[in-house]
């Protein structure tokens, strides 16, 4: 009986994991708030995460993000804390122009928001929005767990 | 001496290995989740001071929902509680008695349903303090697409005989023209109070 010839087996593989890595966004941001999605039982999938900027509104999450910007809740945009909201609006802007030109019009922001978030905070994001052209959102949610 | 010595292959078998553990640590570091949550779409900014007068909807066609700092909902003058708002905003959207308080039925062509009686200008607006918490917020738009989809199923069962997720594009299409959602994300404002 004659050996299997595995000699194209690397081949196969790389070419699997040439597949991995394009799929793969290695862009995920570090959170630096604590995020505790509400609960929704209508939610839809994100149609296109490509995209899809997000926006991240909590409290800081460790020790030392809190004894140097405080308790109060804050905006993450990428991987720093927005000073005020008036800098969602600059973040927009920026981040839809890097989208192709067919692209833009599909452009959503997703809002990961905490759930003991007071409002005002939200409002403030959803009119620096408007005043971007950036009029599709989505609130983020977790889907309820099955009892 | 001098002699060409034939070189020997390079041994290749371990190159299967060394992939599949790259091909693994992508596997593992993939994040092949995908985010939920309610879509919504936000009106466009106003162009002047002028336009915002524009937005006038009469009193009856208007669900107003409010909630305060310490997340107390209203519905209209009553206080409710959150298990209240999706038969109150189904009520609301369907107005199946046309009743004098309820938004006012008009004609509408709805696709393969033919002309319908339908709340053509009702408008949900949900208001909240700077205060109200985000989770209850959410809560709140949750139900009120919920209201929506569970008219959306009953129409469709009743007309097509499934629910709205297995129609198809055109029975879907009707169904929206008979219920379109329509939640306001607008800033809070006085509707209507010289009508």
């Amino acid at each position: 009986m004659p050996e299997l010839n595995t000699s194209s087996l690397p081949d196969l593989i790389f070419s699997v994991l040439f597949f991995f890595m394009m799929v793969t966004t290695m862009r995920e941001v570090t959170l630096l708030v604590r995020i505790d999605r509400p609960t929704g039982t209508q939610l839809e999938k994100l149609a296109r995460k490509s995209c899809t900027s997000f926006i991240y509104i909590g409290r800081p999450a460790t020790d030392q993000l809190r004894s140097k910007w405080g308790n109060q809740t804050r905006i993450q945009i990428n991987d720093d804390f927005a000073t005020d909201a008036t800098q969602v609006y600059d973040f927009v802007m920026s981040d839809r122009n890097k989208l192709a030109e067919i692209d833009k019009p599909f452009y959503t922001v997703s809002v990961k928001a905490d759930h003991e978030t007071p409002m005002g905070y939200i409002t403030d994001v959803k009119q620096q929005l408007r005043k971007g052209y950036a009029l599709k959102m989505v609130y983020s949610a977790n889907k309820p767990t099955n009892k | 001496m001098g002699k060409k010595r034939k070189m020997p292959g390079l041994n290749t078998s371990s190159t299967a290995d060394i992939s599949f553990m790259l091909l693994i640590f992508f596997l593992v570091t993939t994040s092949m989740d995908t985010d939920q949550g309610l879509a919504r779409t936000l009106p466009k900014p106003p162009e002047d001071e002028d336009a915002k007068n524009e937005l006038k909807v009469k009193e009856r066609n208007i669900l107003n929902i409010r909630i305060n700092k310490d997340n107390y909902l209203m519905i209209g003058d009553d206080y409710v509680g959150l298990d209240e708002v999706k038969p109150r905003a189904k009520e609301f959207i369907a107005n199946p008695e046309n009743r004098a308080n309820l938004p006012e039925l008009k004609p509408k062509k709805c696709g393969i349903l033919g002309t319908r009686m339908v709340t053509l200008n009702h408008v949900i607006s949900v208001q909240t303090d700077r205060g109200t918490s985000y989770g209850v917020y959410f809560q709140v738009q949750d139900q009120l697409v919920a209201a929506y989809n569970e008219l959306r199923d009953e129409l469709g069962k009743q007309e097509f005989g499934y629910k709205y997720e297995f129609l198809s594009k055109e029975q879907k299409e009707a169904i929206r023209d008979v219920y379109p959602q329509k939640i306001s994300e607008a800033e809070p404002k006085q509707y209507g109070k010289n009508m």
